[in-house]
């Protein structure tokens, strides 16, 4: 079974006060170093079928109109690499 | 005859109750919508109402935009019908592109709960033509993502065609841009805000004013005069 990976993340202009908690909170824990986090979601679909061109446009045309707003969201489609030796 | 004024209920609306309660104060007769049913009822305005729609997932708004009944709203809206989205009404008319704009998480990332004045500036919709010009009103406020925002050509347009409906005084509860706490579309008919008129239509609950029920008047004195 394939799997295709979209990444959505809040344009790089719009401010991610839950981001800012979390650069926040790194030091306190002993990480040092981080100078900027912002956070997004991740959707992994897994498709029945293969993914040809006509599968990828249809994610593609979801991604836009579903997954990602895209008045405040950017996104990225990748499909991800079949791992024979199951999860690693 | 007076106005039927349809409230849609989707899964995790809570305050479709209140809507109903504050279209009868006004004189109008509520309708029930149910999310799954295509069919308005011959309502002549609609109510989407503050609650957590299909548990907020994926983004507020997002989920219900796409349910049977908001097929039929936005087509009619776009036609004409009068509709306004209170609070997670608000976030499902920007997510329907209704209206423009999104809205993000609150900038305190806090859920925020309080009484809160609003200027009116935009008495020409169909859901406000009751207010007088700058007036300023007290209703409730709730949410944890309200946080209006749009790309600065949106709100420039929204600014300079007097779209910015009702803006907040004092404090501004979640870093909305310019204060915004509520839109309207070009042709006055689709208005959203965040926060609920409908929870200051009787002295008895909410702010302990009425200052909330002029919306309901507004599209009652529209409908029948139309």
């Amino acid at each position: 079974m394939a799997r295709v990976v979209v990444d959505v993340m809040l344009k790089p202009e719009i401010l991610d006060p839950q981001g800012q908690a979390v650069q926040r909170a790194l030091p306190r824990l002993g990480f040092a170093g981080i100078a900027d986090v912002r956070q997004g979601k991740r959707f992994e679909l897994e498709l029945e079928g293969p993914v040809d061109d006509a599968a990828l446009a249809r994610i593609r045309e979801a991604a836009e109109t579903f997954l990602a707003n895209t008045v405040i969201e950017d996104f990225t489609v990748r499909v991800e690499p079949s791992s024979a030796g199951g999860a690693a | 005859m007076t106005a039927r004024i349809g409230v849609v209920t989707f899964p995790g609306s809570l305050d479709d109750r209140d809507a109903q309660r504050a279209v009868r104060l006004a004189g109008a007769e509520p309708v029930a919508l149910w999310h799954r049913d295509k069919d308005l009822h011959q309502v002549d305005a609609v109510v989407l109402p503050g609650g957590f729609s299909y548990g907020d997932y994926l983004r507020c708004g997002a989920i219900s935009r796409f349910s049977p009944v908001m097929e039929t709203i936005i087509e009619q809206a776009r036609g004409g019908l009068p509709v306004l989205g209170i609070c997670n009404g608000f976030q499902v008319l920007t997510e329907s592109h209704l209206l423009p704009g999104a809205m993000l998480r609150n900038e305190s990332l806090h859920f925020v709960c309080r009484d809160q004045r609003l200027r009116v500036e935009n008495v020409d919709t169909a859901w406000t033509v009751d207010y007088t010009p700058g007036q300023e009103i007290s209703v409730p406020l709730k949410n944890g993502e309200g946080r209006f925002t749009a790309d600065p050509r949106t709100i420039d347009e929204l600014e300079a065609e007097g779209r910015v409906a009702f803006r907040y005084l004092d404090v501004n509860p979640n870093g909305s841009i310019n204060d915004i706490a509520g839109i309207t579309n070009a042709a006055g008919n689709v208005v959203g805000l965040m926060p609920h008129p409908e929870h200051a239509v009787e002295p008895l609950i909410g702010t302990g004013g009425t200052d909330g029920l002029a919306f309901f008047t507004s599209i009652l004195k529209r409908l029948v005069n139309a």
